[in-house]
């Protein structure tokens, strides 16, 4: 069975294109506009693993990953969050509230799905 | 996808750029207000780094700058001002500019940008100037030149609550041996007592000695996400290219080693050393350190003499080129020894002379080994052959419209030469079979809930002595009904016929059968799946299909390694010889004039309580002279059921050196070829396979 991978960010274009290029290599992808749509749909439904922005509206990336860590449904996922060069205090931030690895933006489809595939095993 | 991700993203920017203006203008009124900061920042931010994404790069450039102040606004390092306002909203312009001249409007003027940073940048406090670092995923370094292996050793030890963060260190390690030969050792010793023992963590930690052509960032990468959550110690302790040509084969003595790794002290080692006993043994004797320590301190040495010494083989003697034709040649000549072996050897036993018989035993032995030699010479890697079908898939899914990836895996599997190259042809049948009948189109796919993109998998992995190859393809499957009407149409089986899938599927295989509805140029002329299995029939080879509706079918062929000499069961009726394959051969049982009495003229053996249906050779061949009272049955495998060969006698296992029968014998059906014995006599070389498949044909004839 395909995998299940969330993709949180408020941008429709990022969400748009992890999600074409997730589908494009076989996975199931649900799609959150922010981190509490996110931590609300993560509560009902089981996940392989989370795509999450660092920066959105409502509740934000560092947010969402602590929230779901505290969680029990989805608590062991592996999660990736998506940063930008200039954040590395807060990918320490990120990386100590439960996240698994990060990306960095700009990237390209093929970087996306090593990623993938690297915590995926 | 792309052209559609950028017109997303050319409308997102735009609303941003809206939300921004208010913001920035609500902003002059309320200057403390944290959350309007964080709206700013949060609209710069999302401008930025999706335009980066979909090619916008400078309007990615442009925006960093502006994004970096307010993120020092953000921190409260530097206030809400009117300058800082102005200059905001005129980067505001500037971005909403440089975004309709992507769209074809006027280009944007870049001197004014830069002014807009400059004065920015003015605004900043010295200090603050952010230092732009790349922390970009590291794109691997390519090996340096050929052959350049370095051995490194890794002590991996995750923290226990390593798993917390999702990571699995499995998933880790298996990434480590996708980059080269790997010993992993897992040291068990930091697990509490199960009392103590919290199930969500992880005391498990490994020392991996591996030996790769990548470099340290490559190894390093692997652990790129849990740097900080472990303790990892990677060194290189040995690199091949460091090597003189001379090159020492040796490496380190085991306690050097542990020493090295700070596993043991000098002092210890040095006690340890004049005991004067096995090193290793002492240690985990004496409790010093636990078996597994020893055992990845010896693995190290292992895999480091090993790797140097072939270097030092690579180096003296890398490969001779040899005109085919001198191997056949050779094989051929091997061919001979083999059969003149064998008679050396009758004849030894007939005059039953004791040192004669010990010479004989010797050159049974050296012949044997020569003929594994010279038939491993042959032996060529069947990734050649794969690699052209990824031209073919490419080419024809786009003839078709269909999306498609080739995968392959065990491209190193080695075959003979000849088996290889009559392989070629129905591997490209079954190939374009899975790419016209098998994968759907993508909008299908689509509508079943699949990739719109279909996967076939080419594979090759060693069984025994055969080669299983396999054709896996993720598209529609077999449609059972439809194969199962057209060979009621074309009168292959009556239209009550009961079949187990298999048989149906089986039947694909029948000349002159086609499921597809309209010839297209690719497959479905009617030459079809007949073909390939006769091809691989020739080959000695068997296939098997296997398919579920939706998900798709597995094609396997099973190969024998080589065509030259086999293993194989000498049989005799009257004074005619013959062999079968002994890899096909299941067991052999006894036949007495009662048995076949009882079966009332039906050619079924009972074997502990199964019916097995037999084929008399002596009635198929039309030998006659006396039947013996008790006749042996070879029982051997066919098409995935047992049939039975009745012989007179089965003589034993018999090396067999084929030799094909010549053309004028190539219409004769059910014999291979042929063999000589030790004492000169012919023995013919049966085919199972077509034996039954004339005996089912006749059968048909007379009874259909």
């Amino acid at each position: 069975m395909a995998k299940v991978i969330m993709t949180a960010d408020d941008s429709a274009s990022v969400r748009q294109m992890v999600s074409f290029t997730l589908k494009q290599n076989g996975y199931d992808v649900v799609e959150a506009v922010d981190g509490k749509d996110a931590l609300t749909k993560l509560g009902s439904q089981k996940v392989d693993m989370l795509i999450t922005d660092l920066n959105m509206p409502n509740l934000d990336g560092i947010g969402l990953i602590k929230g779901v860590r505290a969680g029990s449904l989805n608590k062991f996922i592996p999660i990736i969050m998506l940063t930008t060069e200039s954040q590395d205090s807060r990918k320490a931030e990120g990386k100590s509230a439960g996240a698994t690895g990060w990306i960095v933006k700009p990237f390209k489809p093929e970087q996306l799905i090593a990623v993938v595939k690297k915590v995926l095993g | 996808m792309m052209e559609q991700a950028i017109a997303t993203y050319r409308e997102e920017a735009t609303e941003l750029l809206a939300e921004l203006e208010t913001s920035l203008l609500e902003l002059e009124e309320n200057p403390q207000d944290d959350d309007l900061i964080n709206r700013v920042f949060r609209a710069m931010h999302t401008i930025k780094g999706s335009g980066a994404m979909f090619g916008f790069d400078d309007i990615a450039r442009f925006t960093h700058e502006v994004e970096t102040v307010f993120d020092q606004v953000r921190n409260g390092k530097l206030f809400v001002t009117r300058p800082l306002l102005d200059l905001t909203l005129q980067a505001r312009d500037q971005i909403s500019t440089m975004l309709q001249a992507s769209a074809g409007g006027p280009p944007a003027d870049e001197t004014k940008g830069q002014q807009i940073i400059a004065g920015l940048q003015a605004l900043l406090p010295q200090s603050a100037a952010p230092v732009v670092k790349e922390t970009k995923l590291a794109e691997q370094p390519a090996a340096q030149g050929e052959v350049c292996q370095r051995t490194f050793r890794i002590r991996f030890k995750p923290a226990p609550d390593i798993m917390l963060g999702g990571t699995n260190p499995l998933n880790l390690l298996n990434e480590l041996r996708s980059l080269g030969q790997c010993e992993i050792v897992t040291h068990l010793d930091a697990i509490p007592p199960i009392r103590e023992l919290v199930p969500e963590q992880c005391h498990f930690y490994w020392d991996i000695i591996i030996t790769t052509p990548h470099g340290m960032d490559a190894l390093k990468d692997v652990f790129i996400f849990v740097e900080d959550d472990c303790d990892l110690k990677i060194d290189l302790i040995n690199d091949t290219a460091a090597i003189t040509a001379e090159g020492d084969a040796n490496y380190k003595n085991l306690g050097e080693i542990l020493v090295e790794r700070g596993d043991l002290s000098p002092v210890e080692m040095q006690k340890i050393l004049s005991m004067q006993k096995r090193f290793g043994e002492l240690l985990v004797e004496q409790g010093i350190l636990p078996q597994s320590k020893v055992e990845a301190a010896l693995l190290e040495q292992q895999q480091v003499r090993q790797a140097r010494q072939e270097k030092t083989v690579q180096e003296t003697a890398l490969s001779i080129r040899v005109p085919a034709e001198r191997l056949d040649y050779l094989v051929n000549l091997v061919g001979e020894l083999v059969t003149v072996q064998a008679h050396l050897t009758q004849t030894a036993d007939e005059k039953n002379d004791g040192d004669i018989i010990a010479i004989a035993e010797e050159v049974e032995r050296l012949i044997s080994e020569l003929r594994d030699t010279t038939l491993t010479m042959r032996m060529l890697p069947i990734g050649s052959t794969f690699s052209k079908f990824k031209r073919l898939v490419r080419d024809l899914s786009t003839e078709l419209g269909k999306e498609i990836d080739l995968e392959t895996a065990g491209a190193e599997t080695e075959l003979d030469k000849t088996v290889i190259e009559k392989l070629n042809d129905p591997l490209v049948h079954l190939i374009r079979n899975s790419i016209d009948h098998g994968i759907e189109m993508p909008e299908v796919r689509r509508a079943a809930g699949k990739a719109p993109k279909g996967i076939i998998h080419l594979g090759a992995v060693h069984s025994g002595d055969s080669v299983l190859v396999t054709i896996r393809d993720n598209g529609a499957g077999l449609n059972k009904e439809a194969i199962r009407a057209k060979a009621v149409e074309r009168g292959l089986i009556t239209a009550g016929a009961e079949l187990s899938d298999k048989e149906i599927y089986n039947l694909i295989f029948a000349p002159g059968f086609s499921t597809a509805k309209a010839v297209t140029s690719v497959s479905g002329r009617g030459v079809g799946m007949d073909v390939v299995k006769k091809a691989i029939e020739a080959l000695r080879g068997s296939i098997d299909i296997n398919s579920t509706p939706g998900t798709g079918s597995v094609i396997t062929l099973k190969i024998p390694l080589t065509l030259a000499i086999i293993e194989t069961l000498l049989v005799r009726i009257d004074d005619n010889f013959f062999v079968l394959p002994l890899a096909m051969v299941e067991e052999c049982i006894e036949l007495t004039r009662a048995d076949v009495e009882a079966a009332h003229g039906r050619n079924l053996a009972h074997v502990r309580g199964t019916l097995i249906p037999y084929v008399s050779l002596r009635e198929q061949f039309g030998i006659t002279g006396a039947q013996p009272d008790i006749e042996q049955v070879v029982i051997a495998g066919v098409n995935g059921s047992r049939i039975g060969f009745v012989v007179d006698d089965v003589v034993g296992e018999h090396q067999t050196v084929i030799k094909s029968l010549g053309k004028l014998y190539r219409d004769v059906q059910g014999i291979s070829g042929a063999t000589i014995l030790g004492d000169g006599t012919v023995a013919l070389i049966l085919d199972p396979h077509l034996l039954v498949r004339d005996v089912e044909r006749s059968e048909l004839q007379q009874f259909g």
